[in-house]
């Protein structure tokens, strides 16, 4: 089976820090590809070309409620609705890894594919009229300059509780394919038929299992003296019938 | 969906300039004798006239229109790149024919230009409609009613228009084009109604709990990861209240399909022709007013994630 390279996002762990947001946009706005547009930067109504965003939710009903930090971005689904839609064929999916891509010098700007994403991870650059997307840092995860360390997306190297996994899910023994088997990771919005690359790590409740031999101290718990054992919690004990 | 004029007038000047053309073919083809080949050209042009419209307005749609001529490489999967294929290869075939007409061709020559038109005008109305149609998860549009009503609105908008044209060129033929155009603007109502009332009754199949993945009925958005709009917010909410987008499905069953109704009527009846121009400007105002409504009315997935700023 062909690579499908992807990003696997824990939201157990992610802080929502906009960490790999910026990362992402200094990476991505400095490529070869050209600058990622913004507007008002420093205005009133500050708004921009970004390639992955972080969106909080706010799950239950006060008091019982959970915070959800989740970052969004391109899935790179196996099944892409996207793709097919495009009338140039500027939107792609590289048959070699699986990434999905935009032909920046092809795309008409018709925001067809957009309108053909059900998750919203598609923007237009409103300067150069051309379709952004993640690109899974393509210019960077192949780049032999680098260490063999740094060759990784931006979000991934810049996240502080790593809470972003990358690798090829059609590799079983892969970091992220054992991390979407052993931690239940999901995917988005399976009613689609998509089959999303990128996969969540739920949230995940971390509870303390305590025995009652933790909650007392038992001198010789086990008896293995075979001596008979301390009085029992209620009675008397050595410190109530004598004095130092 | 926001609506997006460039992409409203195209898909209402070409269902209403392939209307135009489908109702003077059908006329020809039933009694050949009583069209006179200067309607049929004059008609023809006035045709030409719409879809070059609608193919200006479609590039104010695009982002880099310079590039728009790559468009037609994915005929394959792209019903987009269909409709650019389909649609010159129609003013193409409508040139020949209303040259034909123009410059006296034989009846050999128009049926066959005639045919492959009618071919092309059908093959151009599916295109447009499927790529609407054929995007599952915006489910308003996801139907096969997408494709009828396309059909049936532009061929009852240009029948209606045939009723005007031949009101100010040929008179004793607009009796004819009224009567059709009453008839298809009757079976449009009921299409578009079957439409609405499908929509109206629609289950969305993604929640926010299938857009995050939790398994919880109760999820709230804190912030989006944007405080001024992004494309997102853009592109994919109309920003207008319920109650405006009730008067405009209000104004279009109004303006598109009962006005038009009533003066195609008193316009037959009273034999005040020049009522059927009036006819045609209410339905053609009230079609940018439906494909305004049938933009407004799509709510696409994406939206879950794009509820509240912060």
């Amino acid at each position: 089976m062909s690579k499908q390279l992807a990003l696997v996002i824990d939201l157990n762990v992610c802080v929502g820090c906009h960490a790999c947001v910026t990362s992402c946009k200094e990476w991505n706005t400095s490529g070869e590809a050209g600058f990622l547009s913004d507007d008002n930067p420093y205005g009133k109504d500050p708004t921009g070309t970004f390639l992955n965003r972080v969106q909080t939710f706010e799950v239950g009903e006060y008091p019982n409620t959970e915070t959800v930090h989740f970052p969004k971005s391109c899935l790179h689904c196996e099944d892409p609705p996207c793709v097919p839609v495009c009338p140039t064929g500027a939107s792609y999916k590289r048959a070699e890894d699986g990434i999905v891509l935009v032909d920046y010098d092809k795309c008409i700007g018709c925001k067809y594919c957009a309108w053909a994403c059900p998750y919203g991870v598609r923007e237009i650059d409103e300067h150069q009229k051309v379709m952004k997307k993640c690109t899974l840092c393509v210019d960077r995860i192949y780049d032999k300059t680098l260490p063999e360390s740094d060759r990784k997306p931006a979000c991934v190297m810049a996240c502080p509780t790593n809470a972003r996994l990358f690798g090829d899910i059609h590799d079983p023994e892969s970091v992220v394919s054992r991390a979407i088997r052993e931690q239940g990771g999901y995917a988005l919005m399976p009613e689609w038929g998509t089959h999303p690359a990128n996969h969540y790590l739920p949230r995940r409740k971390t509870e303390v299992r305590l025995h009652e031999d933790e909650l007392q101290r038992f001198d010789n718990p086990l008896k293995v003296d075979r001596k008979l054992p301390k009085p029992a919690p209620g009675e008397p004990s050595l410190d109530d019938v004598t004095t130092w | 969906m926001r609506p997006a004029w460039s992409v409203i007038l195209l898909t209402t000047l070409l269902g209403a300039g392939q209307g135009l053309f489908l109702a003077l073919f059908a006329l020809e083809q039933l009694d050949a004798a009583s069209v006179p080949p200067a309607f049929a050209a004059g008609g023809a042009g006035v045709a030409l006239t719409l879809l070059a419209g609608g193919l200006a307005a479609s590039f104010f749609h695009l982002g880099r229109p310079e590039r728009a001529w790559r468009s037609a490489a994915m005929w394959r999967t792209s019903w987009l790149s269909r409709e650019v294929i389909a649609l010159p290869a129609f003013m193409g075939l409508l040139a020949l024919w209303g040259a034909g007409h123009a410059l006296g061709a034989s009846r050999h020559w128009l049926a066959v230009t005639g045919w492959a038109a009618v071919a092309a005008c059908v093959a151009l109305y599916v295109c447009t409609a499927m790529i609407y149609a054929c995007v599952k998860f915006l489910q308003e549009w996801h139907s096969p009613l997408t494709v009828v009503n396309y059909l049936v609105l532009g061929s009852a908008s240009g029948l209606t228009l045939a009723a005007a044209y031949a009101a100010m060129a040929a008179e004793p033929l607009a009796g004819i084009f009224a009567l059709a155009a009453l008839a298809a603007t009757v079976l449009g109502l009921v299409t578009r109604g079957a439409a609405l009332a499908r929509n109206a009754h629609l289950r969305h199949k993604s929640t926010l709990a299938t857009a995050i993945g939790v398994k919880h009925p109760r999820i709230a958005q804190i912030s989006q990861g944007a405080m001024g709009g992004s494309f997102n917010t853009r592109e994919f909410f109309h920003g207008r209240s319920d109650a405006a987008v009730r008067t405009v499905r209000r104004a279009f069953l109004a303006l598109a399909f009962l006005l038009p109704l009533a003066l195609l009527a008193l316009g037959f009846w009273l034999r005040v022709p020049s009522l059927y121009v009036a006819a045609f400007a209410a339905q053609f105002a009230g079609l940018l007013a439906e494909r305004w409504y049938f933009f407004a009315e799509a709510r696409h997935p994406q939206n879950l994630y794009y509820q509240a700023v912060a």
